[in-house]
């Protein structure tokens, strides 16, 4: 069954629908969990701690967040793979372009190659910045995660870099999540209304919920 | 010798129905067909020309069957095939709605909607087989129409007062073609059909008194090649486009059946064309072709003109009573669903008297607004509402507030290759099947029975009777390309490509064309007289002369070359005009489609005049413009008595 | 009417193309597309230059023939076949550009005709019911409720003309396949090959090298017979079934 689905570009969208569904769950319980930042150091410092022991006792410290993190790799490297075989495949299938120009499909359609690409280069900029600290801007402390996100979000790159990327997230959901509900199967006449409607709530929520921790930063709410 | 001086020769027989009850010959004579050893048949070639409703249903069945099929069409698929354009539905005795219909009652209705031209062996077993097309198509996955409770619509169709019409909404042609073209596609899959699309016959070999082969063109290359075979099947088609606007696709034509009546194939009947009463009038010098509205049209639709000539105002500014329902009061029993030819020339008659409506009077009306304040526009629309949709696109006027605007085009030819119960032709081993033989519709075809005639040849006829020719012809011998007849027809065929290209006149393939199409309308379409059909027999030789003098097809012939292949068609409608019109010369009589103005009754209607000419008339071929032999086929109706057509 | 038209010519598959600019004068807005370029290829022909060579066939939207990219849309402006487009679409004046369809699994084969057979290999891996002329049982053994018959109607309605195919950034033949996958899959007379079927289609559609969905929705937009883009979810939901199944077995 692997194979027949990783052999056909139907079963390879399938791959890319089910890895950005997982990623999309994770997204929205990060975003639930970077809105404790308005709640203080106290309170998002401790949730950063819980987060390492979850699952105890019966998972060892770190264990849980281990094996998401695994999970998560899994899904980015699976989601990534799927999109760069595919989009070969697509740009082999239409090598020649009309000499008549035309804007096609919406925008959130159109960006997803480009938004891909820039949502990959952003979560290793984020992993370097605020999980490894490796370019961290100001001292890195582990287990202050409040302060680190303070610092990041004090320089105007960080917030640059952060804004855009989460811009790119929102059309990528926008689409992503309306067309894996079709790789999928589930759309249907009846549903598409529904599912169009989710997407954005999805798009929206995630980009608005990601982009307070920087607005809050900037206008001093958090600091 | 002129060419109008022709003699009659020999008649012709069928000797392949046997004889004994009607109802039983299908079956006695499937009994008497020799057949072919399961383990032998993929020993014998069938080369079958066509992918149509007939060329697709054969091709599939006598693959399935175990032949070797290798199989022609010019479309680049054989999803293609201008059986796809039929609209409106198949006919079958089922009988499911109770309403009285039978295989008898189909027999009769299509003997005598033929006008008593048709042999009463073939049409029984039509109407015979028409029972098992719908099974075999519904479980083919065809999407005929269906009633809430699952089981199959049906509707009244052209003339008939019994609902034994099957359909899929408009496109009952289309989806049937692709039935058959998914059968087929599993027979190419399976490697028992080897599929020449993009490839037109260009002629046939006879060898030794027998069909062995073609000669045929691939479009894109422009390679010619021959290809030899046990038996040929012609199913290409008819040859409406004789008459340059019609409703036949752009490059339907005649070169198939031509080709194989220079070699042999007697043709039959070929004054016999359908005129279709409901098209979209033409607009201009520019029209291409004509396209059809399907007659179910008529089933709700209400023909009329205005009662004053030459009047002018918007239809729906027309009172009530200044409007002529012309088929309503001539046929009340029928009234706008009478046979084809009627309603066409019911419309020409109006027109002629300058009644017509539309730019150049040449229209009548068909308007639905009835229907709509009756049924509900919804239900008009869940009916129709693809044939609007195509007929507001062409038009740009709503047919929902502004009445239709249709008026006759030429659409079928009953007439076509000569064919016996087997569907043989005269040459033996070259079978016809579909619209290109003769076999069923007499002088006029019913709705929804081309359909029907197609299928019926292509899936139950002729594979069974094709064995019967194949076990008596087992061991023929191998041909190759290098046979002098095969040499021969191949050289034949590219001095006629090579003289087309070299003549580099100053009039382009169309213009030819035109000029033919509109002589026969004029003297050999809805009305026909014998000083017209003269003055176009005098004219056509002179066209053809016209024509290898001042030709110009560009390019070569080793390409992809349009103007080649419609150059090369014109050589053989400008042969097949000829004989046309001799035909309804011969046939001094009024019957079906074919209408001689010197043969009507007191009040203008038809007349047929069965002591004279109640026979198939098959012509055989002598030499380009030379005086062609007649071949009677004796009619002998025991069954159906020919009674003059009444529709009123 | 006065119109200039840039047209893509191309002598032969292995040779380069252009476009080419051409003008036509005294068109008729009642003139289908075809008829104006008819009336183009009767001026060449005189002229004795090489007419425009283009597929068509029945001239009335349902043969599936015509095939051109005007002014970039798959059969040009109106929702509809190339040859039931007719010019009072345009205006005088304007400038129309003609092009062939573009995809490597339709190569092009002279100026605006291109070869198509992929299709046709398409529904030769599973497109189809088996059943053998002769073998059908009565028509009315199985009733199928009215509501499948229509949703396998509106999917068989596909001419196989390949303006999705053409409108498709990526090159997908995804709403062709679905089309047959969804009309047979849904009676009950498809039901047996279900799963080969679709699993078959699907691979022959990669193998012939048409491109992968990423839904952009150009396909349903470009069929003249408004297939909806909801089909291919359907193909995606059969595809997913039968791979289940298949790994079952």
């Amino acid at each position: 069954m692997a194979r027949t689905v990783w052999d056909s570009s139907v079963g390879k969208k399938t791959v890319m629908a089910v890895s950005g569904l997982i990623m999309l769950l994770y997204l929205v319980v990060h975003m639930i969990g970077n809105l404790k930042i308005f709640f203080g150091p106290g309170e998002f410092n401790h949730y950063a701690h819980w987060l390492r022991t979850v699952g105890e006792p019966f998972m060892h410290y770190e264990w849980t967040l281990w094996l998401i993190r695994v999970a998560l790799v899994v899904a980015v490297f699976a989601h990534a793979t799927s999109a760069y075989q595919l989009s070969r495949r697509d740009i082999r299938a239409r090598p020649n372009k009309y000499v008549h120009k035309k804007a096609r499909a919406s925008y959130a359609t159109r960006t997803m190659r480009w938004g891909g690409i820039i949502l990959a280069l952003f979560i290793v900029w984020h992993i370097l910045d605020l999980t490894t600290g490796t370019v961290h801007s100001g001292g890195f402390q582990e287990g202050h995660p409040y302060q680190n996100v303070v610092d990041t979000f004090s320089t105007w790159y960080g917030n640059v870099i952060y804004i855009v990327a989460m811009l790119a997230l929102g059309l990528h959901i926008r689409h992503g999540f309306w067309s894996a509900a079709q790789t999928l199967g589930v759309g249907s006449r009846n549903r598409d209304r529904a599912l169009k409607t989710v997407a954005n709530a999805l798009a929206l929520l995630l980009t608005a919920g990601f982009l307070a921790v920087p607005v809050g930063v900037m206008t001093g709410l958090v600091s | 010798m002129t060419y109008t001086e022709y003699v009659t020769g020999e008649p012709i027989a069928d000797t392949k129905a046997p004889a004994g009850p009607v109802n039983e010959r299908w079956d006695t004579r499937r009994f008497e067909a020799k057949l072919v050893n399961p383990a032998n048949r993929r020993k014998h070639t069938v080369i079958v020309v066509g992918t149509g409703l007939a060329g697709g249903s054969a091709g599939a069945t006598l693959a399935e069957q175990g032949y070797h099929v290798v199989q022609f069409c010019f479309q680049d698929s054989p999803r293609r095939a201008h059986s796809i354009a039929a609209q409106g539905g198949i006919n079958a005795a089922k009988n499911y709605r109770n309403d009285g219909d039978s295989v008898h009652r189909l027999f009769y209705d299509t003997v005598k909607g033929g006008d008593f031209r048709a042999r009463e062996s073939n049409v029984h077993r039509l109407a015979q087989i028409s029972v098992e097309i719908i099974d075999q198509c519904v479980a083919q996955g065809v999407p005929f129409a269906r009633e809430y409770g699952g089981l199959l619509d049906t509707r009244s169709f052209g003339g008939v007062q019994v609902s034994r019409t099957f359909y899929a909404r408009g496109q009952t042609g289309q989806q049937l073609l692709l039935g058959a073209y998914q059968a087929l596609s599993r027979q190419i899959a399976a490697g028992n059909i080897e599929m020449h699309a993009r490839t037109e016959m260009l002629d046939l070999i006879v060898v030794d008194g027998r069909a062995r082969g073609i000669v045929a063109r691939d479009l894109i290359t422009g390679e010619i090649t021959s290809h030899f075979a046990d038996a040929v099947v012609l199913a290409s088609g008819g040859y409406g486009n004789v008459f340059y606007l019609s409703t036949n696709a752009m490059n339907s034509n005649a070169t198939a059946v031509w080709r194989a009546h220079r070699r042999g194939a007697h043709f039959a009947n070929p004054c016999f064309t359908q005129i279709h009463p409901t098209c979209i009038p033409r607009t201009g010098e520019h029209q291409s072709k004509l396209t059809l509205m399907s007659e179910s049209l008529r089933n709700d639709g209400r023909i009329w003109v205005p009662k004053a000539k030459g009047d002018q105002r918007p239809a729906n500014q027309i009172p009530e009573d200044e409007r002529d329902y012309y088929l309503e009061r001539i046929y009340p029993s029928f009234g706008n669903l009478v046979p084809r030819d009627i309603a066409s020339r019911a419309a020409k008659n109006v027109c002629d008297e300058g009644r017509g409506v539309g730019p150049g009077g040449q229209g009548v009306y068909l308007d639905f607004a009835d229907a709509i304040a009756r049924l509900g526009r919804k239900a008009v629309e869940e009916k129709y509402g693809n044939l609007f949709d195509m007929y507001a696109r062409i038009t740009a006027e709503d047919p929902y507030t502004v009445p239709m605007r249709i008026y006759p085009a030429v659409h079928y030819t009953m007439g076509g290759l000569w064919v016996d119960y087997d569907l043989q032709t005269t040459v033996p081993g070259l079978f016809a099947i579909g619209e290109a033989n003769f076999s069923d519709h007499g002088a006029n075809r019913l709705g929804a029975s081309a359909l029907m005639q197609g299928l019926a040849d292509g899936y139950f006829v002729l594979p069974a009777t094709i064995n019967d020719y194949l076990a008596r012809h087992p061991g023929q011998d191998r041909l190759d390309a290098q046979h002098p007849v095969v040499q021969e027809v191949l050289a034949e065929t590219e001095d006629r490509l090579n003289l087309l290209l070299s003549v580099d006149g100053d009039r382009t393939p169309d213009s030819f064309h035109r000029e033919l199409g509109e002589l026969m309308w004029e003297f050999c379409g809805m009305a026909r007289s014998e000083s017209g059909l003269r003055k176009a027999l005098e004219r056509i030789p002179q066209i053809r002369e016209e024509f290898w003098r001042r030709i110009k097809v560009p390019g070569t012939g080793e390409e992809f070359n349009q103007s080649l292949e419609k150059a090369n068609r014109i050589v053989d409608y400008l042969e097949l005009a000829e004989l046309m019109c001799l035909d309804a010369l011969n046939r001094a009589e009024s019957c079906g489609g074919h209408f001689r103005e010197e043969s009507q009754t007191p009040d203008g209607e038809a007349e047929r005049r069965d002591e004279e000419f109640s026979y198939a008339a098959a012509w055989e071929f002598t030499g380009t413009g030379a005086a062609p032999v007649l071949h009677k086929e004796d009619l002998v109706f025991e069954y159906v008595h020919p009674t003059q057509r009444s529709y009123v | 009417m006065k119109l200039t038209l840039r047209v893509w010519r191309q002598r032969a598959a292995d040779a380069d193309g252009a476009m080419s600019t051409y003008e036509v004068d005294g068109i008729s807005a009642d003139m289908s597309f075809l008829e104006m370029l008819d009336t183009l290829n009767e001026e060449l022909i005189l002229k004795g230059e090489d007419p425009v060579a283009f597929d068509h066939d029945c001239r009335e939207g349902i043969c599936g023939a015509c095939s051109l990219v005007i002014n970039g849309d798959a059969h040009g402006p109106e929702r509809t076949t190339t040859c039931q487009l007719h010019m009072r679409s345009f205006a005088d004046g304007d400038t129309i550009d003609v092009e062939p369809w573009r995809a490597s699994a339709f190569p092009v084969v002279k100026d605006l005709v291109v070869d198509r057979s992929a299709f046709d290999r398409i529904i030769q891996a599973g497109g189809y019911v088996t059943a053998p002329t002769g073998a059908a049982p009565e028509a009315h053994a199985t009733a199928v409720p009215k509501p499948d018959a229509d949703f396998a109607f509106e999917h068989a309605e596909c001419i196989g003309c390949g303006a999705c195919v053409a409108a498709c950034p990526n090159g997908a033949a995804m709403l062709f396949t679905s089309a047959k996958v969804n009309h047979l899959n849904v009676l009950p007379q498809g039901a047996p090959e279900r799963e080969t079927r679709v699993l078959d289609m699907v691979a022959q559609m990669d193998e012939e090298g048409f491109g992968g969905c990423t839904l952009a929705g150009e396909c349903a937009t470009a069929c003249p017979k408004g297939i909806p883009l909801v089909s291919i979810t359907g193909m995606n939901k059969e595809w997913l079934r039968a791979t289940r199944k298949a790994s079952r077995r």
